[in-house]
């Protein structure tokens, strides 16, 4: 099962859980299995269809370059993390 | 004293060498092409009108002199860009988007700053343009204008877009408010964590708006082709970045515009956003001619895009021992007019310099009367830590403790989970706080007056996509082709890792940055990406040059490819000693055995590996007039590996100088209506050779996992900690503590005054 760390903002739609087990193959079904135990978590963390511009989700340490379509490992660590860009 | 060490893992052939740069006899001989050289038949000059009030509604706008003055060709004001024909309902969830990207080039209903673009008009020449832009009427109802962050915030400051609402993590406020994002994180738990401290210190911290202060300004020359071809000839960081603005905003498709990035004076992140690149185009579709502009020096300062001011709050719990058992801070930082400030980066980036167990933080993204703010170096980075390595000093001397053994006793390293939640592969703050501390400048003795301070910086460093596309002549020459525009002597960088990987010379890779029709998407030259990304994309291309040479061998010598090795250069015969070619003995053999070989790699790589920098300084401050002198500079980075050492020593030594002038003499000066008062070189002082040390460095090498040569990046890490380690320098040498930027004479006299000191 993949780890995903609930960010601190959305642990009020969570009963306070910090981290859950889901069962996916990739963010797209993260998501889903997140709104099924959480209604309401998708809308947070989505923008039409795509993952809101100002959060990037990291997968086992790395930015997931293909967003919702990325996959995730049978034990992933998955993080909804500030986008970074950079200025140099 | 050595003033420059690289003290490296491993050794290569070409890369951690330090060759010539291609470009260097062109731009030290004034031949290198910047944008104002580009003048084509028939140009015509642009110049803009901007808002002389930083907040106002527009209530009209006569153009009709204007365009009736003898050698004006065209004006156009929003009016003229899409978004004026384009309904609410059309747009969707577009719509607001769009209306900022627009307004931004040219504001449609309200001036939000000072120096906001109004309208513009095309002439035959620059004199006609100026003479002429005096004649457009804008009638204004100036509204009351907000330019502090803290006063924007407030739920009676004035609204800056009457319709934005908080987002709190995808949470829609309730009311209009000027802060346009809120994100917070937390680790562990902050209560238990400060419960368990011996010490808890808390305190507030100030930075001003700061400008990057590129040399050459803002320009662009755009052609709109009758067939309907836009081209612009631009300075910038990213052309693709300027191909996808401009498109978005003229509402045609990407590969109508091509973007020829012209040798840049400079960007240090100011140089991603496009200013004047759709005006351009827009009055060149009007006129069927080039249409060209030039910012000055005051339009740089006033529109263009400086670094955010902010305010930061930070508390820390320690033990005894200096082991940390709790940290928080909160950060607010101004975007200017549009949202975008850095605020969540800062957050990323506060406390990644240590490993604790309890930790909260919180960043706000506020709009406000100011130019809208762009990158800056290592964005949000360097105000996060001149908060959080300030109160690290102060209880380093709390508890009589040296802080880099306080550091080092903290530090993060592979493991560490920060606030956020991501967990660090190999990092190297540990060996770069060790080498500080083993450096001849930290066991110096100091003399009476001098005051010595240090600090620690963070940046995550990026990949994102690069392209490249690598030919090889029948001399043997390898032409290298990228997307990457070149600041800071990447040429060079990726050439170097090419020839690494092809065991050829670096003088046998020709690199050129190309414009967007030529090469595949590369985002920008930012973020310290371009030497890992585009150096991995470099790599990649090479790998497949390799490949076809081994598959043309295969071809000569009539045997399965599997049968051939590619050794250092050299494609030979794994069981015959008698067949082997040199690269250029086989490159040779191209034009009979099919042709020439292009090898090509586009990258979208993760694996990017955090930077770190620690700075020492010392200085002196005249007790009579607060002057602050940096009279020793030691800037300590790990660079992964430093592809072209002289190439990192400048960016380290870039870097610290920028942080330098940051520290002590850079703001923005508005006056009670919130105007900006220094908009020239002469009262924005920027710091000179003349008042600086020589930058002492040193690389520190630890591999990067995700780079085949442990390549970092390291553009970024070198501004983060100079104003911290300026400040606790000041405090050594003075006693006085500074919590604002910059720490002017004036403060340092102050704060003098109201110890009692003075």
């Amino acid at each position: 099962m993949a780890k995903i760390f609930i960010p601190t903002m959305l642990q009020s739609l969570t009963a306070g859980a910090k981290q859950v087990d889901v069962e996916a193959r990739n963010v797209r079904q993260v998501i889903e299995q997140l709104e099924v135990l959480y209604p309401g978590i998708k809308d947070r963390l989505v923008e039409d269809g795509q993952i809101r511009p100002n959060l990037a989700i990291a997968i086992d340490g790395d930015i997931a370059i293909m967003g919702m379509l990325e996959k995730v490992g049978e034990n992933s660590e998955v993080h909804f993390v500030p986008a970074i860009g950079g200025g140099r | 004293m050595i003033s420059n060490q690289v003290l490296s893992e491993v050794e290569f052939n070409v890369v951690g060498k330090r060759p010539l740069r291609p470009d260097g006899v062109d731009k030290v001989t004034g031949r290198a092409q910047y944008g104002d050289d580009t003048n084509l038949t028939g140009t015509l000059r642009a110049k803009v009108l901007r808002s002389p009030h930083p907040h106002a509604r527009i209530k009209s706008i006569d153009t009709s002199k204007a365009e009736a003055f003898p050698g004006v060709r065209a004006v156009v004001t929003a009016k003229d860009l899409p978004f004026a024909s384009l309904s609410k309902d059309e747009l969707g969830g577009e719509y607001t988007a769009l209306k900022y990207a627009s307004d931004h080039m040219l504001a449609s209903d309200k001036a939000l700053f000072k120096g906001h673009p109004i309208a513009a008009l095309a002439a035959v020449n620059a004199h006609v343009a100026e003479s002429a832009l005096a004649l457009i009427q804008v009638e204004y109802e100036v509204l009351k204008p907000v330019v502090d962050v803290r006063e924007a915030m407030k739920d009676d400051a004035p609204l800056i877009h009457e319709d934005l609402r908080t987002n709190d993590m995808g949470e829609t406020g309730d009311k209009p408010s000027n802060i346009a994002t809120h994100m917070s994180y937390s680790t562990g738990d902050i209560d238990k964590g400060f419960a368990e401290a011996d010490l808890v210190m808390e305190n507030e911290y100030t930075t001003a708006t700061v400008h990057q202060g590129y040399i050459e300004p803002h320009n662009t020359t755009a052609f709109w082709n009758s067939d309907g071809q836009l081209n612009i000839w631009t300075s910038t960081q990213g052309s693709f970045q300027v191909r996808g603005t401009v498109a978005g905003v003229l509402r045609i498709p990407v590969s109508q515009v091509k973007v020829i990035p012209m040798e840049i004076g400079g960007g240090f992140g100011g140089k991603i956003t496009a200013y004047l690149d759709a005006i351009c185009a827009v009055l060149s579709k009007k006129t069927g001619a080039p249409v060209k502009a030039l910012m000055t020096r005051t339009e740089v300062f006033e529109a263009s895009g400086p670094a955010p001011a902010s305010w930061m709050r930070v508390k820390i719990g320690v033990k005894n021992n200096g082991k940390m058992t709790a940290v928080e801070a909160e950060i607010a930082m101004d975007a200017g007019a549009y949202p975008g400030s850095p605020a969540m980066q800062a957050i990323v980036c506060a406390f990644a310099c240590y490993d604790v167990e309890n930790g909260k933080v919180d960043g706000y993204d506020v709009v406000d009367n100011k130019p809208k703010t762009a990158a800056y170096r290592a964005p949000g980075s360097p105000q996060a830590a001149f908060a959080v390595e300030s109160l690290i000093d102060e209880i380093c001397g709390e508890l009589k403790m040296d802080p880099i053994d306080f550091r080092l006793l903290n530090a993060a390293k592979e493991g560490t989970r920060r606030i956020e939640g991501l967990v660090a592969r190999r990092i190297g703050l540990v060996e770069c706080l060790e080498a500080a501390r083993d450096h001849d400048h930290y066991k110096a003795k100091l003399d009476e007056g001098i005051g010595r301070g240090v600090a620690c910086g963070y940046w995550p460093n990026r990949g994102f996509q690069s392209s490249v596309v690598m030919t090889v002549n029948y001399d043997g020459v390898v032409s290298l082709i990228m997307g990457s525009v070149d600041i800071g002597g990447t040429r060079a960088s990726i050439a170097q890792q090419a020839a690494e990987t092809l065991g050829i010379a670096y003088e046998d890779v020709k690199p050129t940055v190309v414009d967007t029709d030529s090469i595949g998407y590369t985002f920008i030259t930012g973020g310290s990406r371009t030497a890992f990304a585009t150096g991995l994309a470099a790599i990649n291309a090479a790998e497949d040059v390799k490949s076809q040479m081994v598959s043309r061998a295969a071809k000569i010598w009539d045997t399965d490819e599997d049968d051939i090795e590619y050794v250092a250069g050299i494609v030979q015969h794994k069981s015959d000693e008698e067949l082997k070619f040199t690269f250029k003995d086989l490159a040779r053999q191209l034009a009979t055995t099919g042709g020439s070989i292009s090898g090509r790699a586009s990258v979208d790589p993760t694996g990017e590996g955090n930077g770190y920098a620690v700075h020492i300084v010392d200085v002196t401050v005249d007790p009579d007039t607060g002057k602050t002198d940096v009279t020793r500079f030691t800037a300590v980075q790990d660079a992964g590996k430093a592809v072209h050492p002289s190439y990192v020593e400048g960016q380290m030594q870039g870097g610290a100088v920028q942080g330098i002038g940051w520290a002590l003499n850079e703001e923005y000066f508005f006056d009670d209506s919130g105007k900006m008062m220094n908009p020239t070189f002469l009262d924005y002082r920027m710091p000179t050779s003349l008042d600086l040390p020589m930058i002492d460095t040193v690389i520190v090498e630890v591999a990067n996992p995700g780079h085949p040569y442990g390549v970092r990046g390291v553009g970024e890490a070198s501004i983060v900690p100079p104003m911290a380690a300026i400040g606790n320098a000041v405090h050594a040498a003075t006693g006085h503590r500074m919590r604002s930027l910059p720490i002017t004479p004036g403060r340092i006299l102050e704060a003098g005054w109201e110890n009692g000191r003075s």
